[in-house]
């Protein structure tokens, strides 16, 4: 009995393979979707786990100044004399390079795990190498030891743009002699130790690495936008096994009639679900590799260019995200079928389709759709007033776009009422009319194209808004027109010298890394001028800001500081200095502190000065006569424009992910709008057969079903502006606050939205051109089997 | 004549054998005819060929004057909305009008709609106090009762019908037929019933019965 159970449902397949193809395809795309935003995300994270073993030794606890200061040997010393079992690490960049390179102490470092199992700590093994007193570092890097003496261990498993040594080498190398940027603490010291001097500051051990912390909110957007992409496809797969039940209803029922028993035709269908779902997710893994394979580029470019993050290595086929990628497939096609498993349990032996009682059982049921979706804005709002962090942003955004698509059925409904109500004569009547009854058949795509078009609209308007603060935030903040970066200090005062006989006006750059709130920041000391006045996008300040800060009062930090520690003018930072203003600091995820130059100095006496900003109104002339004097490195004398360029680069970049997954999004709304209008045209023949009868031709009625495909898309479109602009506003003041550290005013760009509009109106005239098309073509014969006596 | 068939020729496959051979004969207006046969014979096929939802392969069609058979798409669609009443043993309404809305269908699409005719069709079949309702809440002789006014309510001058009351039983069977012969005597319209009851047929003027894709005349008790 199973066997002919299954080959009469199979024979459905069989005699449909183009509705099996649609079926594979979405739920395939789903997956391929979600499992490559995984496989970046898996591969992204393997890439910090790299870079933290020889980069931060996280895990372990720090001890580092309050003062942000380096530590000296001498407090080092006196720290051991004290019983605190503390070894150092000095951190610093290769001067004239942006390598970061970590000095190490292989003989107080902690110890390797014993074999009861305790922690390890990272560093174990960069220890053992780091006893060789060489480089340890990746073989692309090699390069930027040129002329340096030192011996040089490339090892192609390093994290790209990092390097280990012993701490002696560090001191040399960085031209930092004797000085510490944190001490490790040994989690194996005694018990009973006299208490730590109030100028340090004990940071516990990181839950990650500071580079997975930075970055873990973009991986939760990556990870958003393949759920999201995920639940579109799935409108596929539901639309797809929704034909399938509809069109097998009498099989279902001859089947149970001839003795299947029910339960054993759940369990047949079921198990056919979940072989199909088998496929799919293997087929779609494989998609998705390939979609992470070519989003890899741009996902490093951003990492890069936003956070400072390498990733290095190729993409692996991962465990983690392959299960992962299979587990949605059988749990979307478990969703998707669920819907049909439910009404085969409910399907009565004798029943006769009533197309108009099905659109009010659907009527019915988009009243509690838009109940649920109050409920969902209600919980919405609630997360938006009572709600913090990164997940409080997604929960609103998840509420926003769930409730909207719930509602999206009754409102639509209500929309081809008020239509019906102001159309008269019978073919506008029946058309509205029979346009509400089409819409339980097409809801389920309608809500994808709405979530597609919303989340379009939303993240374009971020992505523009922020191009359009961050264009002019560079032009306010990179104001200087020549950026000059000495290769030593002698090379500097020469510089300085030179530039001095010029009388060009130069606003030296010096910084000094430091963490606050256990994560890295900087801090630079700025001399006052009116480049600065002018030019700072400050946020909030404190009346005379510029004056105080040259006085020494205080300092600035720019916004995603102050965001992420909750500081603001007239709070204090861990340094002691009293906040005096915020500037808007984008395109950069880690915290800063502006003081003026003289504090700067007085504070960090031994930081050289290297790198200028030069102020001239002729800098094609300046940097020929620069050029001509100094034997510059490439990259030693950058303009304005070449800044400006790289940085907006870095912005393109950062955003192209995003951009092709919403391409693909949209891509799968479209299809699922296909799959939904090819649906109710192989359900509705019955439906138009006797329109035609009483004197309509076959092309009139195409030209009708196409004109309510654009009707319905125009409809959703409509209601997606307003809830992709809701999505854009919790993105710009929500999430990105969340997750960049900054917030960015919210700008409209109705053109753009026009041509999304038009774009979705071509998408819908594509998807219902195909069913018209046929409808049109369909053979009077086929038509007049409607009426035939002898069905 | 309202309708005049002539030499009519209907073949689905080249190769095998017309469904309809040289089939001819005419109705005058108001006549009554039944059309008899065994399932297969062709019935519906000659029913479908003179409402212009399928083509002939040979043969001439003349519908109140006009011969059919040369008319492009769009001038059968327009012949169908304005000329011919059509009613179908499975009623075919639209799901989605009101029982008022779907009796108003065609005579609006002709652009011929007469309320007050419309309002007398709706007392005539009894169905006056359901005018608001959804075809699928009526039982199966009001759908037919409504389909019957929907297709008089054009004054067609040809009403075609195809097995009405194939799905009824006998009693409302009876009474719906009375009703389309009454409000065709009313109206001046030729019928032209396929039925496969002899007793339903001998309440035509004429019968006519088809075997094996040829007519042959009947004699009629009405």
């Amino acid at each position: 009995m199973i066997r002919l159970g299954l080959a009469a449902l199979l024979s459905h397949w069989r005699r449909n393979p183009w509705q099996l193809a649609t079926l594979i395809a979405g739920l395939a795309l789903a997956t391929a979707l979600w499992s490559g935003v995984q496989a970046i995300n898996a591969e992204a994270r393997a890439s910090y786990d790299r870079a933290a073993d020889v980069v931060t030794g996280s895990g372990l606890e720090q001890i580092t100044r309050v003062d942000g200061q380096a530590l000296s040997t001498v407090e080092y010393v006196a720290l051991r004399r004290l019983g605190w079992q503390v070894s150092p690490v000095l951190e610093g960049t290769l001067p004239g390079t942006d390598l970061r390179l970590l000095g190490i102490d292989p003989l107080t470092l902690p110890q390797p795990a014993s074999s009861d199992g305790a922690p390890q700590s990272p560093l174990d093994a960069g220890a053992q190498e780091a006893g060789e007193a060489a480089v340890f570092l990746h073989p692309d890097d090699v390069g930027l030891f040129d002329g340096l003496d030192v011996t040089l261990r490339p090892q192609p498993e390093r994290a790209r743009g990092t390097a280990l040594t012993d701490i002696a080498v560090a001191h040399r190398l960085l031209d930092a002699p004797g000085q510490i940027t944190r001490l490790l603490l040994d989690p194996a010291r005694p018990v009973g130790l006299p208490p730590l001097p109030p100028e340090y500051l004990r940071s516990p051990p990181a839950q990650g690495n500071d580079v997975a912390r930075l970055t873990e909110s973009f991986h939760l957007n990556l990870t958003a936008f393949g759920l999201l992409s995920f639940a579109v496809g799935i409108f596929i797969a539901y639309g797809a096994v929704g034909l399938a039940f509809e069109q097998r209803r009498p099989v279902f029922r001859t089947l149970r009639a001839l003795g299947v028993p029910l339960r054993q035709l759940m369990v047949l269908l079921a198990a056919e679900l979940g072989v199909f779902a088998l496929l799919a997710g293997a087929f779609g893994v494989a998609l998705g590799y390939v979609i992470a394979a070519a989003l890899l580029p741009d996902v490093a470019a951003t990492l890069r260019g936003l956070y400072g993050a390498e990733i290095t290595g190729g993409l692996q086929l991962r465990p983690v995200w392959w299960l992962s990628g299979l587990g949605m497939a059988l749990a979307g096609t478990g969703l998707a079928g669920a819907a049909a498993l439910i009404k085969l349990a409910k399907l009565p032996l004798l029943s006769f389709n009533h197309p108009r009682a099905m659109s009010m059982h659907a009527t019915a049921a988009a009243r509690w759709l838009a109940l649920a979706a109050l409920g969902l804005f209600a919980a919405g709002l609630t997360l938006a007033v009572l709600g913090q962090g990164l997940f409080a942003g997604f929960g609103l955004l998840g509420c926003l776009l769930i409730g909207a698509a719930f509602l999206l059925p009754a409102a639509l409904s209500a929309g081809l009422t008020l239509a019906g109500r102001w159309h008269r004569g019978p073919l506008a009547e029946w058309f509205w009319a029979d346009s509400r009854q089409q819409l339980p058949g097409l809801s389920m795509a309608l809500m994808a194209l709405l979530l597609a078009m919303a989340a379009n609209i939303g993240v374009s308007t971020m992505v523009s808004s922020f191009r359009l603060t961050f264009t002019g935030y560079l032009d306010q903040r990179l104001a200087s027109e020549l950026y000059l970066r000495a290769e030593t200090p002698a090379q500097a005062a020469e510089m300085m010298a030179f530039l001095e006989t010029e009388q060009v006006t130069v606003l030296p750059i010096v910084w000094q890394d430091l963490r606050i709130a256990g994560l890295p920041a900087e801090i630079y000391g700025i001399r006052d001028h009116v480049t600065y006045r002018e030019n700072w996008p400050l946020l909030e300040a404190v009346p005379e800001v510029w004056d105080r800060l040259a006085a020494g009062e205080g300092a600035l930090i720019n916004e995603q500081l102050a965001r992420r520690n909750g500081l603001w003018p007239g709070d204090r930072l861990q340094t002691g200095d009293l906040i005096l203003g915020v500037y808007g600091d984008y395109g950069n995820a880690a915290g800063q502190i502006v003081i003026s130059r003289s504090a700067f100095t007085a504070r960090y006496p031994d930081v050289t000065l290297l790198r200028f900003g030069l102020r001239t109104e002729t800098p094609d002339a300046l940097a020929a006569r620069i050029e001509a004097r100094f034997d510059l490195a490439p990259d030693a004398l950058i303009n304005q424009a070449d800044l400006k360029a790289f940085s907006l680069s870095v912005f393109e970049r950062t955003f192209a992910v995003t951009a092709a997954l919403n391409a693909l999004t949209l891509s799968v709304a479209g299809l699922a709008l296909l799959i939904g209008l090819l649906t109710l045209a192989s359900l509705r023949l019955p439906q138009l057969a006797p329109v035609w009868a009483l004197g309509l031709t076959r092309r009139h009625l195409a030209g009708l079903e196409l004109l309510r495909a654009l009707c319905l898309a125009a409809m959703t479109a409509a209601l997606a502006l307003p809830l992709g602009l809701a999505l854009a506003w919790v993105l710009l003041a929500v999430v990105n606050v969340e997750a960049f550290g900054w917030r960015l005013p919210m700008y409209l760009f109705p053109l753009d939205y026009a041509r999304l509009g038009a774009l979705t109106l071509l998408a819908a005239t594509v998807a219902a051109a195909w069913p018209a098309l046929r409808l049109a073509r369909t053979p009077p014969d086929r038509l007049l089997r409607v009426f035939s006596n002898e069905r | 004549m309202v309708l005049d068939i002539c030499n009519l020729v209907k073949r689905y496959d080249p190769a095998a054998e017309p469904v309809l051979r040289d089939v001819s004969f005419a109705m005058a207006p108001g006549e009554t005819l039944a059309l008899e046969g065994e399932s297969g014979s062709g019935k519906s096929t000659l029913l479908h060929l003179v409402a212009g939802l399928d083509r002939a392969s040979g043969g001439q069609i003349t519908v109140d004057g006009t011969d059919i058979t040369a008319l492009a798409d769009g001038a059968l669609a327009q012949m169908r909305r304005s000329t011919v009443g059509l009613i179908f043993q499975q009623f075919n309404l639209i799901p989605s009008l009101t029982v008022e809305k779907n009796i108003a269908f065609q005579a609006r699409l002709a652009g011929r709609f007469d309320p007050d005719w419309a309002a007398h069709l709706a007392e005539t079949i009894g169905l006056a106090d359901h005018l608001q309702s959804y075809p699928e809440t009526l039982s199966g002789g009001q759908q037919q009762r409504v389909a019957i006014a929907r297709a008089l309510a054009a004054k067609p001058r040809l009403l075609l019908a195809d097995e009405p009351t194939g799905n009824l039983d006998e009693a409302t069977a009876d009474t719906v037929l009375q009703l389309m012969l009454d409000s065709a005597a009313e109206t001046g319209t030729a019928l032209l019933m396929v039925t496969h009851s002899p007793r339903q047929a001998a309440r035509m003027q004429r019968r006519l019965h088809l075997s094996h894709g040829v007519v042959q005349p009947l004699e009629s008790a009405a």
